[in-house]
């Protein structure tokens, strides 16, 4: 079994993002990249895959920018004709067919059957990550990666979608930090929650 | 190519079923989209034959509203839904579609657009016009910007909208009576087979349908610290939510995510 994993780096999570001078992106200069968060459960969901049912993971990054419409998963299934399935929180591979668990909204869960192959979207939070040992490190050093080149690809239809320009949001909420005793601190919030907020 | 077309999405739970409060939003985005670009609004809800789904539309104001009826839509699955709403995209052409951004539609939304080598605008928070064309605008990097997208060239601007970015409560009401949509639909067409919807034990909470949340994120620090805010939450008769992983790590179950 063939396991593929498409990943994406992104700005680490607490890094400070600046807009470039054209206001049309970020400025990428002295930024730090790591592993997507959520496609780091897709790779480990890939790897226990592998090990309960043999195969081979390959991992595929493309990039280096897109526009973060964040539905790369649901569109390449549709592109290579494939049934799809996402925010999946358990995996189950049977003969020629793979089942999954789908979280739906409020809590609700469904599994889902599907013929392979198939293009799952993992949900964050499923798993625990696995640390990278220094020997798993060394030997991914010598794995070959192989770069595809523009060129190499068919001719994508042109983005119907343009990306005009980055820019903070406008702050609309506030932060109040209600200090003093226990007592006060209460009675300052029940104040708060009562008449600025018009909670009840 | 004219009008605006709003998805709508039904939802059935514990054998109720109804539209859910973000499909009105979306349809709160379509009527503010349609009247600026003065275009008519139009409305549709997918679901199997026996959902009573025309009955959604009796107190809303859209210009045509549609069911897409089928036995094989009884249960949601992407192809069955790609399937049917492509049909009727192709037959009534409209210049945007509308989604509301729910788990199902960033199941199916995606790949509805590249059926038609469009890209979904998803989880937009708002838009305006710039002249005669409307710039939506959404999230990037959790929050820390907002970037402003426009759609170009032909065939229809798919967008969907995030919860809470319109109000339902701006919805003009009216009355329409609904067309049933004949599709061309085979089982064989869908390819993923459905289970029943589950929850995971015992439902204790539903938060949406709670008038007040509290809603805890990392700050909280310690699972001994979630009793305080559980104090809280019951003095101002409100729920107690947390966010994603506050909820991952199972101090208040999963049913109670924000």
């Amino acid at each position: 079994m063939k396991i593929v994993v498409a990943i994406k780096q992104v700005p680490v999570r607490d890094a400070s993002v600046r807009i470039d001078a054209a206001g049309a992106w970020i400025d990428e200069e002295g930024l730090s990249f790591e592993i997507n968060e959520p496609d780091a459960y897709a790779l480990e969901e890939g790897l226990l895959l592998k090990e309960q049912h043999g195969g081979e993971v390959v991992v595929l990054c493309a990039g280096p920018d897109d526009l973060g419409l964040g539905q790369t998963g649901v569109v390449l299934a549709e592109i290579l004709g494939i049934p799809h399935a996402t925010i999946i929180v358990q995996v189950e591979k049977q003969d020629g067919s793979i089942r999954v668990k789908r979280e739906l909204e409020d809590g609700w869960f469904q599994w889902v059957e599907m013929p392979l192959p198939a293009l799952l979207t993992i949900q964050s939070g499923i798993s625990h990550l696995r640390y990278a040992t220094l020997m798993g490190i060394k030997k991914a050093k010598t794995k070959e990666v192989r770069r595809v080149s523009e060129n190499e690809l068919p001719m994508l239809p042109a983005s119907t979608v343009r990306l005009q320009r980055v820019y903070p949001p406008q702050k609309k909420k506030e932060t109040q930090m209600i200090s003093g005793t226990r007592a006060e601190a209460a009675a300052r919030m029940a104040e708060v929650l009562k008449f600025e907020l018009r909670v009840k | 190519m004219s009008g605006v077309l709003v998805i709508l999405q039904q939802q059935t739970r514990n054998g109720r079923s109804a539209c859910t409060r973000m499909s009105w939003e979306a349809l709160a985005a379509g009527q503010e989209l349609a009247a600026r670009a003065n275009q008519p609004l139009l409305a549709a809800v997918a679901g199997g034959a026996a959902a009573g789904l025309s009955s959604e539309f009796q107190q809303k104001r859209v210009d045509r509203a549609y069911v897409v009826e089928h036995p094989a839509l009884e249960h949601y699955t992407a192809d069955g839904y790609v399937t049917a709403y492509e049909q009727l995209i192709r037959e009534l052409d409209p210049s945007f579609v509308l989604f509301p951004h729910t788990y199902r539609v960033r199941d199916f939304a995606p790949r509805l657009a590249a059926r038609f080598q469009q890209s979904l605008i998803a989880d937009v928070i708002g838009h305006r016009f710039e002249g005669r064309a409307p710039v939506f605008v959404r999230q990037l990097l959790q929050g820390k910007l907002n970037a402003d997208y426009t759609h170009v060239g032909g065939g229809p601007c798919f967008v969907s909208v995030q919860g809470g970015a319109y109000h339902a409560e701006t919805l003009a009401s009216g009355s329409s009576e609904a067309e049933i949509f004949t599709l061309w639909l085979e089982s064989s067409q869908i390819r993923s087979k459905p289970g029943e919807p589950f929850r995971m034990g015992e439902q204790t909470v539903d938060l949406t349908a709670a008038p007040v949340i509290v809603s805890v994120g990392r700050g909280i620090q310690e699972k001994e610290n979630i009793p305080l805010v559980a104090d809280l939450a019951r003095a101002m008769e409100a729920e107690l939510a947390a966010s994603r992983p506050i909820c991952d790590s199972g101090w208040p179950p999963m049913e109670r995510g924000a």
